[in-house]
């Protein structure tokens, strides 16, 4: 079946599976995983440097065709990101940031205010943003306001596997959304991407349900499949929930 | 003089550029951007942008994560 692209300013896929890369045993298996996912965007983080020389993470992108998508995980202020987004476009010639300012260690949940501040100039800058935000419909129209080019709202904390905790408030954001919706974090298996896909997501982001998965290259291949499963339904129309049975064979 | 190398405070000799502080590093290589003092210099004005005394210099580089 034909489907419509995933168009986020200038960028766009077939693929409607953005994945991470943090958190694989090592580039062999992330390779095999990012392969068997079929995604077309992948995200990856701005850290110092060191002597070491780079993690690999960049040449092996660029080999699968894959398009990069930096964070900026780990700043906790907007200063701090729109630093970061300077930093990653300049390093890797690409307009496309994903807008994270992380609160706190232990919850990791975004900060709105920082993210918005931080919004609102990246894109004065230029930048095409992809924000991350709590599942918050109002925070998500605002971000819109604020130029991003797609709003993340999480399903739960990074790296929980928790599930979409409010599921009508992610409806709730894609309803009235004007730009794509990505459901990103809290993902911990294929249903939830399909969930994610089934309540209007236009793509979803996840990262630790494959990479620390058991064997991370068949949850990729899950994930893909849950993704395109999720979308078809959604476009397709599902039936109404009743209370009593409706007979589908007909009657004597 | 001493520049906050990545946080680290390092000796350069007196006008050093950023070029010339990426070379003495080993950190010259595709994929990296650096900021000095909060602000960006760009790759192409690396060999002209002498670093003042007591800059801070973050050199950063993607690796693998979110």
């Amino acid at each position: 079946m034909d489907e419509e692209p995933l168009v986020i300013g200038a960028f766009k896929a077939q693929s409607r599976l953005i994945i991470g890369t943090g958190g694989a045993a090592n580039l062999a298996v992330l390779e095999r995983a990012l392969v068997a996912s079929g995604t077309e965007l992948t995200t990856v983080a701005m850290r110092r440097a060191d002597a070491e020389g780079g993690s690999g993470v960049l040449e092996l992108l660029s080999r699968l065709g894959i398009e990069l998508l930096p964070n900026t995980a780990g700043c906790r202020t907007a200063a701090e990101a729109v630093l970061t987004a300077q930093l990653a476009r300049e390093a890797l010639g690409t307009d496309l940031i994903k807008l994270e300012v992380h609160a706190d260690d232990r919850t990791l949940l975004p900060d709105p205010i920082e993210t918005l501040d931080a919004a609102e100039r990246l894109a004065a800058d230029g930048f095409t943003v992809f924000a991350y935000t709590n599942d918050d419909p109002v925070l998500a129209l605002r971000l819109e306001e604020a130029g991003c080019a797609a709003v993340m709202p999480l399903g739960a904390p990074i790296g929980t596997g928790l599930g979409i905790r409010n599921p009508h408030n992610i409806e709730l954001i894609v309803s009235r959304a004007g730009v794509p919706v990505i459901l990103d974090a809290g993902i911990g298996t294929a249903s939830d991407a399909t969930l994610a896909m089934e309540l209007g997501c236009d793509a979803v982001l996840l990262s630790t349900a494959v990479t620390r998965a058991t064997d991370p290259e068949r949850m990729a291949a899950a994930m893909r499949s849950a993704v395109v499963a999720g979308h078809l339904a959604r476009s397709a129309g599902r039936v109404p929930q009743r209370f009593w049975a409706q007979a589908s064979s007909p009657p004597r | 003089m001493e520049i906050k190398l990545n946080g680290t405070w390092t000796e350069f000799p007196d006008g050093a550029t950023v070029a010339d502080v990426l070379d003495a590093s080993g950190w010259q290589r595709p994929g990296i951007a650096v900021a000095v003092d909060g602000v960006v210099v760009r790759r192409s004005d690396w060999p002209a942008t002498a670093v003042p005394k007591g800059a801070g210099v973050d050199v950063l580089t993607a690796v693998q994560g979110g």
